[in-house]
């Protein structure tokens, strides 16, 4: 990011600035103090008044952006944990259906049920295969979710709730086959590695098509919007009052005075 | 503020503001009294807590403790808080929506606010692994991937960035109203249309930070992702990104609340909230999307013949009436104000009908304040009510002529299992007492 002669006009006008002010700076490196003449000091806040948030497609002449700092490739590793679904991001490892049974029973089944089945409000993370039409659908990896590479991601950075970032990465690939094995999609003597992940696919993937609305509620588009007389006469079909779920603790009720 | 809708010279003559909006909506004045069957004429208005006609109110005659004595000092509270008798105006929380407390949302109290920007202790709140303390001077923020030069920037490199800019903006959870796609669920706008609110933020460009890091051709997704235990990530579109996203690290003119994210959030004008990463810490350019869980699991939209509809990433218009509503019920007859909050992620509201009758009828309500892209919009209806019930919607209109749709018709392209998404016509039932309840009219 820096060019050096950049760094060091900027260094002196910052030194210069802040003698004026009375306060005591170290001194400046050597190069910066021969450069800081009464000119270089011009120019340099001259470079300052061209900056723009153009950054790097700037034309040719303005100074780019001095701010921020290469990021270093083990910096890069540290926070670079997302895995796509053609597997780009999957770390080196394996892990089998049985690893992932015990890990699952000690890490994860108390919220989510020996079987993924959910315990309480928990997600249900299997079964639910054929019920996405029915009146209550049932969304699990098996059913709903359409890639196993997502399995993998999530657990890995979020699971298990309140202690995430805690498995290693032969243990996510142990608890992804073991949900695997729980929909049904793989066999009890699976063993999940990243060269094999590939090789999985989810029932629903099919089922997902991008957002659509521009045609599909194309007729929410109009003109003129009906104003007058736009219905026969109107009842009232449901109420939330019967339902009776709202919080306590809600300001009184209507009380004309 | 009739004045100032005059030309100053105008103003400067005393001229008398007969073309003013205050005359204009005075005219405009609803009279329901042929609304409704039965309906009477309504009065000269009910009075609140008055003394008997030729008594001396004892609110006027004896002096007051708040004049006799000296109040509280300059600096009672370092950080202001508000009068002791808006206590009840707070966020609030429906428990049994979620499992845990940490991965859940708490609710604007819309009912009680009026104008168009949400004050910061106010706003709604939606993590998924509970709220990060992140330490400004150990925040960081990296840029990777599809790039020239992967970059590290600090919140100083931030906030000395060049071309900072502040944009009013409404943050709608894809979920709000999300509970009511199969009938009337929740007493009160807090509850059904809560999960929004409309800030000033401050903050850079996103494209600013990407132009400096060089995009590569390739390049086509930005994966944005949280420094917090869920490590939130969505992909955006690399058009979006550089379009009018904002890495922002102030809110209504101060640092972001930590439950907003401090100290850096993603804004992303429009859009679903999800995709507005709280404590932003990553960004990583790519030739395609992630297909992470917040956008295969959750976030996608189920309709009825079991596909879904993913990257469903724009708000589309929606308004609500905030009062009257059931938190916020008629107490008067008489002279009354409708006043209710419109938005759209396709541009700016440019108009909000009212309907009194279940949408049999409408009138075009006044919209007051400022209407901006993607903001929150107020409007009014001044009306007169006789006591009679009530059954009052609100439909919204943007600028490229989408009309807010009804529950009704949304449910029969979609169904009733879409969960996100919901910017159906609200419906409140005010009865004679002016009670007034969540409903489904038909």
């Amino acid at each position: 990011m820096w060019k050096s002669a950049e760094k060091i006009l900027a260094a002196a006008v910052l030194a210069g600035a802040l003698a004026a002010t009375g306060i005591a700076v170290a001194d400046p490196q050597p190069a910066a103090k021969a450069a800081a003449t009464k000119g270089e000091k011009d120019k340099a806040r001259q470079a300052v008044n061209v900056l723009t948030p153009a950054g790097a497609s700037a034309p040719a002449g303005k100074t780019p952006i001095a701010l921020g700092r290469p990021a270093l490739p083990e910096e890069i590793a540290a926070w670079n944990i997302d895995v796509r679904a053609d597997g780009e991001g999957l770390p080196p490892g394996k892990g089998s259906v049985k690893e992932g049974e015990e890990l699952f029973l000690q890490n994860c089944a108390t919220c989510h049920g020996e079987f993924g089945e959910g315990a309480g409000r928990w997600p249900v993370l299997a079964g639910g295969r054929g019920t996405l039409k029915s009146e209550r659908p049932e969304k699990t990896i098996g059913s709903f979710w359409p890639y196993a590479s997502t399995v993998y991601d999530y657990v890995h950075r979020a699971m298990p709730f309140g202690s995430n970032m805690t498995l290693s990465a032969d243990q996510t690939y142990a608890i992804v086959a073991y949900l695997l094995n729980l929909n049904d999609l793989v066999p009890e003597n699976y063993v999940l590695s990243k060269e094999n992940f590939s090789k999985v696919d989810l029932p629903n993937e099919a089922n997902f098509f991008d957002d659509d609305r521009e045609t599909s509620e194309k007729a929410f588009w109009k003109t003129n919007p009906c104003m007058k007389e736009c219905s026969g006469e109107v009842h009232v079909t449901a109420r939330a009052q019967i339902l009776n779920v709202t919080p306590d603790g809600d300001p009184p009720k209507g009380d004309l005075e | 503020m009739s004045d100032t809708s005059l030309p100053p010279t105008e103003r400067a003559r005393g001229a008398k503001p007969s073309l003013s909006k205050s005359s204009l909506s005075r005219r405009r004045f609803l009279n329901l009294a042929g609304i409704g069957a039965g309906a009477a004429v309504a009065g000269g208005g009910a009075a609140l807590a008055a003394p008997a006609a030729g008594t001396p109110d004892p609110n006027i005659v004896p002096v007051p403790d708040w004049t006799k004595t000296l109040g509280a000092p300059v600096n009672e509270n370092p950080y202001g808080k508000p009068s002791v008798f808006e206590k009840d105006v707070v966020r609030r929380e429906v428990t049994w929506l979620t499992a845990s407390s940490q991965s859940s949302v708490s609710f604007t109290p819309l009912y009680a606010l009026d104008s168009v920007i949400t004050p910061n202790g106010l706003c709604f709140v939606r993590h998924h692994g509970g709220q990060a303390e992140i330490e400004p001077d150990k925040y960081r923020l990296m840029i990777h991937g599809l790039v020239d030069k992967p970059l590290v920037f600090t919140l100083e490199d931030l906030k000395r960035m060049p071309g900072r800019v502040n944009r009013a903006y409404f943050l709608e959870c894809a979920a709000n109203s999300g509970m009511e796609w199969r009938g009337a669920q929740l007493n009160g706008c807090q509850f059904t249309h809560g999960m929004i609110h409309n800030l000033f933020y401050t903050g850079v460009p996103l494209k600013t930070l990407l132009d400096m890091a060089g995009v590569n051709p390739k390049g086509k997704w930005v994966l944005a992702e949280g420094a917090d235990a869920a490590v939130m990530t969505r992909s955006i579109p690399l058009e979006k990104a550089m379009n009018d996203c904002l890495v922002a690290f102030g809110m209504n003119g101060e640092a972001l609340r930590p439950e907003q994210g401090y100290p850096v959030r993603l804004v992303v004008p429009g859009w679903e909230g999800n995709m507005w990463v709280k404590w932003l810490r990553r960004l990583k350019v790519g030739d395609q999307p992630w297909q992470q869980r917040e956008e295969t699991s959750k976030y996608t939209d189920l309709l009825a013949d079991g596909r879904s509809r993913r990257f469903t990433f724009v708000m589309d218009a929606k308004s609500v009436v905030t009062s009257p509503s059931p938190q916020a019920p008629l107490k008067h007859k008489g002279p009354n104000v409708l006043s209710g909050i419109a938005w759209s992620g396709r541009g700016t509201i440019s108009r909000v009908d009212v309907s009194l009758d279940g949408g049999r009828n409408w009138t075009t309500a006044r919209i007051d304040g400022p209407a901006m892209p993607m903001s929150m919009t107020r409007f009014y209806l001044d009306f007169d009510w006789a006591g009679q019930e009530l059954m009052v919607q609100s439909r919204a209109m943007d600028d490229t002529g989408y009309v807010q749709p009804t529950k009704q018709e949304l449910r029969a392209i979609r169904g009733t299992n879409s969960i996100y998404h919901n910017n159906g016509i609200q419906t409140w039932l005010v009865r004679s007492n002016g009670e007034t309840e969540n409903v489904e009219v038909g």
